[in-house]
This record gives C-alpha cells, structure tokens and sequence, in this order.
C-alpha cells in the first residue's frame, strides 16, 4: 500500500514537470532576521498549496534598497511581479500611474474573489483611493508603541505592571529610571513616525492639511503646533540632563533599549521578534502616553511597514497566481501565522479573532496592545494615515533638522517651522511633477 | 651622518613603531572580534584578548554569510576577485595598446585621441554615477560582471603612465626593428612589453587594490546576491532592519576582505613602488 | 615630438586605440552628456514625466537655502584640506623618520604601506567599529576614563573628527611611498655638505630638502584633495550618513544621496556636472604642472 501511494505520488509529480512548468513569480521584500525567515516559509506553503505558480521571494536590503532596485528595475525593463514598498513611498507608487497595476483591478481582472471589508479599516485606508479602491495589499503593518525594561522598573522602585500612561507621568518615571542608576531614561527611533506623524494622530490633530494629504496634491504640512514644540522642548531639555539619550536615525536606537542602558523605548511592534530574542530582561509593550489636557487624546495611532504593489507589464497567467497569492495571504490561518511570528499586525480581523482564540495573547500580550492602540476609536481625517509625494525627503529635513535642535544649534520652535517650511517646497516640488 | 648619541639613534624607531601601532590596532581590535560571540562584543567593554569562537566564525562567515544575506565570504570574494582582475586586465591591455598608438605611430585624430582619453584622467565614477548607471541599464548590463567591470576602466591612468613610459624609450630601438623588416606588432610583442614589465605590475597591484575596493558602483548595480562583492556583502550585514547587527561575523568578513590586496601589495611591494613613484621622474 | 621616428600604418592605430576609445565614449562621454541632458529636466523616477526645466536645477542649488549645497560645498573643501594636511604631514614626518640610516627599514617600509591596500570602506568600517557609542572600544575608554563623552551622532565636530580621522588614516600610506621616493632622491653630498657648513638637522630640512620635495608635495597635494573630495564617499555613508544635520554631507555624499535615495534626478545630475567641470580644472592644472616637468 505504502509502495503504491508512493508510486503515485512519483507519477502524478513526473506528470506536472511534464506538463506544466509552474510560472515563476518574482517578489522582491526587505525583510531579514526572523521577518525574513517567516516570509520564505509563507511562499513555501504557497507554493505547496499549488502547482501552477511559484512565488519566488528575493530579499533586496533596506525598504529604501528595495523599492530603488524596483523603480530601477521597472525602468531597465526587468521589473519584478511584487515589489514591497514602505509607507513613505506609498504616494511615490501612487502617482505612477503607468507603472503599477492596482490590487482593486487586479482582483477583477483575474477575477480572483475579493472583499475589501474584511480588512481592518485602518490598514487599508492607508492604501487606498479616497473611493476606497485598493492600490497595494497590506502586507507587513505596524504601529509604534513603547518598550519599558520590566526589570529595571523593579530596580528603580517602580510598579512594573503600571506603564506611564500620559506624557507628564512618563517623563517622571524616565527621570527616576535614570535616577536609579540608568545610563539614561529613554530613547525613540523613527522621530517623524512616532513622535510627529502618530503623535499628531494620537491627539487627533492635523500633521498636514487636506486631511494629511488624502485629499490632494496641494496639502501642506501644520505639525508645528504649540503641543508638538512643548513636547519637543521638553525632550531637548531631558537630553541635555541625559535622561534621553539620541541613538541615531530610523531604528538604529534599539541597541539602546536591548543592552538595558535606557529603561523605555519607543519602537515598530514590528521590532516586537527582534526584542525577544535580544533583550536578556522581562520588557512590556504599553501604549503611547498622551497629554491629558488634549480632549480628543488617545484617538488612535497609525500603521507603518510596507504593503505590496504589483508592477504593469506582466502577463495575464502571472497576475492570476498574483491574485491567487495576495488571496492566499489574506486567509486568516496565514494572517495568524505572519502576525504571531513577527509581532506585524494582522490585516483582517478574522485573524486578530483567530489568534485570540488561539491563546496568542495570554503568553504574548504585547501585540495586542499595539491591534488596540490602533482600533481605539474610530479613524478621523487627522488619524488615517499619511499620504505625502517626497515623503522619504521630508522626513531627512525631519531627522537632520531634529540632530541640530539636540545639538543646540536652532531652537526647537525655530527647527520645527524649518522642517514645516522645508518640507513643504518638497511637497510643491512633488505637485508640480504630478499635477 | 653627524648624529652620534644612543637616543638620537633610537628616536626613529620610536616614532615609527607608534605609528605601526596606531595603523595595525583597528586591525587587531577587528581580529579579537571576530573571535567572539556576538553578545561578547556588545557588552561594553568588549574583550580586549581574542576569544574562543574564531573557528566557528570564520566556517559561518566564509560558508553560509550572516542570516538572510543569502552569499557567503567564498562566494563574494570570487566575485571581488573576478571584477578585481577583470580591471586591472582589461584596463592594462586596453591602455597598452591605447598608448602604443599614441606614441609610436602618427595617426590624423592622434591629438583627439589623446585629449579625448586624458580628459577622464582622475574623473571618479562617482561623480557621474547616476548617467553611468542608466547607460549600463539601458546596455541590459545590471547585475553581470561586464557591468561591474567595464565602466571601471575608463579613467586615463594606465594610458598616462604607459604613454610617459614610452617616451622614455630611446626611438632607435624601434627604427632599428623597423629596419630589421619587423612589424609594429612584432616590435610591440617582442621587444616593447618585455621592456615594459615593471611598469605593467606596478599597474597591476594599483588596478587590483582599486578594483577589489571599489564600493559605490557595486553599491549601485548589484541588486542580486550572486553578484555581491564582499564590500558589498559587509554592507548589506551592516544595514538589516530590526536585527541585531552580527559583529562577530561582519568582522571575520571585514578582515577575509583584506587579506587578498594586502598579500598583493606586500608581495609586489617592489614593482610598486617603482611604478607609483615613476609618474613623478 | 617632431624629430622622433614614428610608424607608419594607415589603419594599424586606429585598430589599437579603438578599444579605449570605445570604452571612453560608451562609459565617460555619453553618461556625461546625458547627465549634462538631464540636468536640464524635472523627473519623476519612473520615468514617466518629465518637465523641462532649463538652469531651474542649477540655480536652485545655489539660491535655496534648503537645498544647502553651500554647506555641503564648505564642508568638502574643510574635510579635503584637513585629510590632506593631517595625512601628508604624517608621511612626512614618517618618511623622514625610515629615509635615516636605520636597521630594520625594509620592513619599516612594509609596515608602513600595507594600508594602501585596505578598501576606503572598511576603513570606515574600522573607524566607525572603534568609535561606535554602543559597541566602541575607544568611545568607551573615553567616556569612562577620561570623562569625554563621544557622541558623534550629534556632536558635529566628533563626527567631523572621526571621518577626517579615518579617511587620513588610510591616506598615510600613500603619501608615505612619494615622500620616501623624494626624499632618497635627495643628493646626499648636498646635505652632508650643508652639514658640514654647520646647519643643523631641522634647518637642514627647511632650506635644502623640503623645497627638492616640492615637485612631490605639489602632485600629493592635488592627488589628495581629489581623494578628500571624491573618494571619500564610503567613509562617509558607512560612519556618519552625512550627519548629524548636514555637517558632513560631502558634495560626492549628496549626489548619491539626492539621485539615488531622494530620486531627484536632475538636481543630481546638475550637481555631477559641477564635479566633472571641477575636476576638470584639477586634472587641466595637474597636467600643465607633469608635462612641464616632464620636458625639464
């Protein structure tokens, strides 16, 4: 019996080789570590689920890295079926019209089976029309949320279990962390993601006009509100007491958080994996602190990490297993799988539901902080995410900008107007172009 | 000389052992990492002894690569050797011949040919990275060895120097061959480049080093991990998002990248020497 | 040239120049041209529109305050003159030190030019391993025994420090082999009879052997601000990313940065067009000053 299955098995598999070579996919990512790891085993199970295509995923260096080598590959003429793309580029594949073929149409050209609403509202406004087609899948989103050294609270005399809630309480307790001994209180990476872009979402108030950019080109940013320079001015002020220590630009701060030199970090849920095997302490993920005199705070925050975008060009047989594949990574088993491996958070709710159920939670409750930080309330035009042509640019002007305020060399009310009047000429720079 | 006293005579060699110090310590300080484990290395202070992980290290970093690179050390410092050698070769023969013409023959478009070609004297690729890499987009050659290679030999220095070289060469020679019922190509193989040895290694170890460190242009038209050079490859480790930097492996790596130039240069040290500083007599 | 003999063959060398010439045309002059084309246009990175723009690229880098090529034109010009000045005066010194009479300078010699050979990258590397705030051996002797805290992610004098230091530490090397070749070309009964004469070591030095170094020092001059200028460019992204701020964002850091990472291809290419005309004129001055020597 054993023999026959096996010479069937031998057969029906000489039999597909001989008749059918399964059309290669191309999808080109940025994910490595154990992001990386979770990525290759999806494709494999695709793969295995299937014998028409194959989904080949290529790991192609940083987000910018790999959405260059897309943009360059598409202009050599070799461009790859899936390229992952971060949120800052999403207006850039936008406006490329020619270029990209969105998921929306996608989906009815090969007439694969797609509901938009079972997606989490949040996630795929961020890659939407204002008519709400989809453009690109979702695919790696976060949010950022704050790390705190469990440990290190107990040392400095602290309730471990109780994060610092609101702005004034969190600065107190980065300043007794310190006080205990730290080399210092906390740290942040990403200054534009988490401390402008979700931080205005948070409060519900505009990052830049036109509902942050959603509704139109000619969009300006506003971020250099009284809060945001009473919130930059107090963290200038704790660098210069070293209670917050500067760990250099985009995540290049975490080395801060795991080798216990600050007790708080703020970080993607999606460094959630990495933390865990690092970090040689109990840490806690807990929401954003917020300023209590704002009334609409907490609101919600907004995503981050990459989505997916398909490429014009190909033919019709390799968008059908293109469909088949984004279909495959929507099923709320491969969610669940994606999500409680990596700490990114799931796109449908049927596999937020489905990782409850599971008991996910009880062992891991830090990812389900960041799902409900991001469903806290329903999503306002301050609060749906950012849409910005240049988008990479400005938030250089942001990072360099913010280096010299640290450094002394222009005030913090000064270094935001610049940011807000710099990167502005980069938004009209980008309306010009795609007017 | 007139110095005659104990410290006087000792004073060079102070001075030169500091500075042998200070050139060989971030050497060392690589060496001692590279025998640790990664969790070794962060905790500061790291070791300042070499560690107990060398062999370990080096069989990852040479055979696998760090995690998700997808190239190991074996296989980025073949293509480093392919493009180092592909440089100096390529440029060599091409300048040789180039300053063959120039020199030894009278041709109508001689002074175009010749301004054409040292007008890219010292221009780095770097300043004009961005036609370069659309030219080699649109000649389909991203991601292959000519691409990696061929925009690397413009530059005029083997032709300076080879032409500088020619000029030297007493004219009698080449009319005595001529003479002798040779032809300019026998003349060029038999007698010019036996004579032009010295100059052609000292060409050689320049070109390889310059090759073998090239870092912007592999940078820039690499996207697949099978055409990696190993700067590269230390690059790609140095800038993974969310993960832990492996120093340990970035640092076995770092220190595999530099043997290869090195042996070059200290084996050809003489022929070097002589080439490089030749330009200036 | 005149006088020379010279071949004669009609097609011979055209034959033998054709291969540099091809590869002159295809790799220097048509880039060249097309940078200098694009340079004139706005574009979006796909390729899809495209604006003319006439000198909009140009004077944009010199009028807006936020495109800071002054800056970035001010720092290239300090960080060259500081790795040439810190990297020859070593050599000098050093070459001065194994031109003496000693036992064992053969193998000073290689200890000192083995450096040559190490990648401007994995200088960076080095440097950027030793000074690391997290991981640094160095930036952490400094801060817990000698007070001072190294912070060159915001402190844009540290950060200028360490990359001047790193790029001038693999320079030595260089400048070391020209040094030493000038200086054993020195005559010795020359300076044996300045000796005689009673003029001491460092005199010695000043009136007779630095102005016969001059011819050396003048090429190493130029050779190094050429690499201070252009070569610099792994240094830089591997050990600072051009920050903080702005403060080492060297001209050949911005092209890449804008073309590649910001995707403002015309801005780049106007800003490679002003390289390739500066380094003409180093190039144009270079020559003038070899061919004269040359015909001495």
């Amino acid at each position: 019996m054993k023999r026959l299955t096996l010479a069937l098995l031998i057969v029906s598999m000489v039999a597909t080789a001989a008749f059918a070579e399964p059309i290669s996919i191309d999808f080109w990512h940025a994910m490595t570590g154990k992001n990386g790891d979770t990525v290759q085993a999806i494709c494999d199970k695709f793969n295995a689920t299937q014998t028409l295509y194959k989904v080949v995923p290529v790991y192609k260096g940083s987000y910018s890295d790999t959405m260059n080598a897309g943009i360059a590959a598409f202009r050599a003429k070799s461009a790859p079926a899936i390229v992952q793309v971060y949120e800052v580029g999403t207006a850039t594949m936008m406006s490329a019209k020619g270029a990209v073929k969105p998921v929306y149409q996608l989906m009815k050209e090969t007439k694969q089976k797609f509901d938009p609403k079972i997606y989490i509202p949040t996630i795929t406004s961020y890659y939407s029309t204002s008519k709400g087609e989809m453009l690109s899948m979702p695919f790696n989103s976060s949010t950022s949320v704050m790390y705190y050294n469990k440990d290190a609270f107990r040392k400095a005399g602290l309730d471990p279990e109780k994060p610092p809630v609101t702005w004034p309480e969190f600065f107190e307790v980065a300043r007794k962390l310190k006080a205990s001994g730290m080399e210092g209180g906390f740290s942040t990476n990403w200054i534009s993601w988490i401390q402008l872009e979700n931080f205005s979402a948070w409060h519900n108030q505009p990052f830049g006009t036109k509902s942050n950019g959603f509704d139109g080109l000619d969009t300006e940013l506003v971020f250099n509100t009284p809060l945001t320079v009473k919130h930059f001015e107090t963290i200038y002020k704790l660098s210069q007491e070293k209670v917050f220590i500067y760990g250099g630009r985009e995540n290049k701060a975490n080395p801060l958080f795991s080798s216990g030199q600050v007790g708080m970090h703020f970080e993607s849920i999606g460094g959630y994996a990495n933390f865990k095997n690092t970090c040689k302490f109990e840490f806690g993920v807990a929401r954003l602190p917020y300023y209590p005199e704002v009334a609409d705070a907490p609101q919600n925050s907004i995503i981050g990490g990459a989505s997916l975008w398909v490429f014009n060009g190909k033919s019709k047989d390799e968008y059908k297993g293109v469909a088949q594949f984004f279909s495959f990574l929507s099923s709320p088993e491969i969610q669940a799988f994606w999500h409680q491996n990596t700490g990114y958070l799931p796109i449908t709710m049927a596999a937020y539901e489905l990782t409850k159920a599971q008991g996910f939670y009880t062992t891991n409750p830090g990812p389900e902080v960041a799902i409900k930080q991001l469903l806290n309330k329903a999503p306002t035009k301050n609060s749906m995410g950012i849409r910005f042509g240049n988008f990479n640019i400005i938030r250089e002007i942001e990072d360099q900008t913010w280096e010299d305020i640290l450094a002394g060399k222009i005030s913090v009310k000064a270094g935001l107007e610049k940011m807000v009047r710099e990167g502005n000429a980069k938004l009209r720079d980008f309306e010009r172009l795609n007017k | 000389m007139t110095e005659h006293n104990a410290v006087r005579r000792a004073t060079p060699h102070i001075y030169l052992w500091i500075a042998i110090l200070i050139l060989l310590f971030p050497i060392l300080l690589v060496f001692i990492a590279s025998t640790h484990t990664s969790a070794e290395i962060l905790s500061a202070p790291m070791p300042l002894t070499p560690g107990t992980h060398m062999a370990e290290n080096y069989t990852r970093a040479v055979l696998e690569g760090n995690k998700n690179l997808g190239a190991s050390a074996l296989m980025m410092m073949k293509n480093s050797l392919i493009m180092a050698l592909g440089i100096a070769f390529g440029k060599i023969i091409v300048s040789l011949l180039a300053s063959y013409a120039i020199v030894f023959f009278n041709f109508k478009l001689r002074n175009f040919c010749f301004w054409a070609i040292f007008i890219t004297l010292m221009l780095p690729v770097e300043v004009r990275i961005m036609p370069t890499y659309k030219v080699i987009s649109d000649l389909g050659l991203l991601n292959s060895y000519a691409g990696l290679i061929l925009p690397m030999i413009v530059s005029a220095t083997a032709v300076f120097l080879f032409r500088q070289f020619f000029m030297q060469i007493p004219r009698e020679i080449a009319e005595a061959s001529q003479i002798d019922g040779a032809s300019p190509m026998q003349f060029f193989w038999r007698i010019l480049l036996p004579m032009t040895r010295t100059p052609i290694a000292a060409m050689f170890v320049i070109q390889f080093i310059y090759g073998w460190n090239q870092y912007l242009w592999p940078l820039l038209i690499t996207t697949k991990q099978e055409y990696y050079t190993i700067l590269i490859g230390i690059n790609r480790m140095l800038s993974g998002a969310d993960v832990q930097i492996e120093w340990q492996i970035v640092m076995a790596t770092t220190l595999l990248a530099m043997i290869p130039p090195a042996l070059v240069v200290v084996l050809m040290q003489k022929q070097f020497v002589a080439g490089m500083t030749d330009r200036e007599k | 040239m005149a006088q020379q003999y010279e071949f004669k063959a009609k097609y011979l060398p055209y034959l033998l120049v054709l291969p540099q010439m091809l590869i002159v045309f295809v790799f220097f002059f048509w880039p060249s041209f097309q940078g200098v084309w694009q340079s004139f246009f706005l574009q979006d990175p796909f390729g899809g529109r495209v604006i003319f723009v006439g000198l909009e690229n140009y004077t944009r880098l010199f009028t807006d305050p936020a495109s800071s090529y002054g800056e970035s034109f001010r720092v290239s010009v300090a960080f060259a003159v500081c790795v040439a000045a810190l990297s020859m005066i070593i050599a000098l010194f050093l070459a001065t030190q194994a031109n003496k009479k000693i036992k064992f300078s053969s193998f000073y010699k290689t200890m000192m030019i083995w450096p040559y050979a190490v990648a401007t990258m994995v200088a960076g590397v080095l440097w950027l391993f030793m000074f690391n705030p997290n991981v640094g051996v160095i930036a952490w002797f400094l801060k817990h025994r000698l007070g001072i805290e190294w912070q060159h992610l915001l402190n844009s004098g540290q950060a200028f420090l360490l990359v001047t230091m790193a790029a001038s530490w693999k320079q030595i090397s260089y400048n070391f082999v020209f040094f030493l070749a000038g200086l054993q070309s020195v005559p010795v009964d020359l300076v044996e009879a300045a000796a005689i004469d009673g003029a001491g070591p460092t005199r010695r030095f000043w009136k007779i052997i630095f102005p016969l170094l001059s011819p050396t020092t003048f090429y190493l001059l130029v050779m190094n601000l050429v690499y201070g200028f252009f070569e610099t460019f792994p240094i830089i992204h591997q050990v600072t990313a051009g920050g903080p701020g702005k403060s080492t964002s060297i001209l050949v850091y911005k092209v890449w940065r804008d073309g590649v990472i910001n995707l403002d291809l015309g801005g780049s290419s106007a800003q490679s067009v002003i390289l390739m005309i500066m380094v003409i004129g180093l190039t144009v001055v270079q020559f003038r000053f070899i061919e004269r020597r040359v015909h001495y």
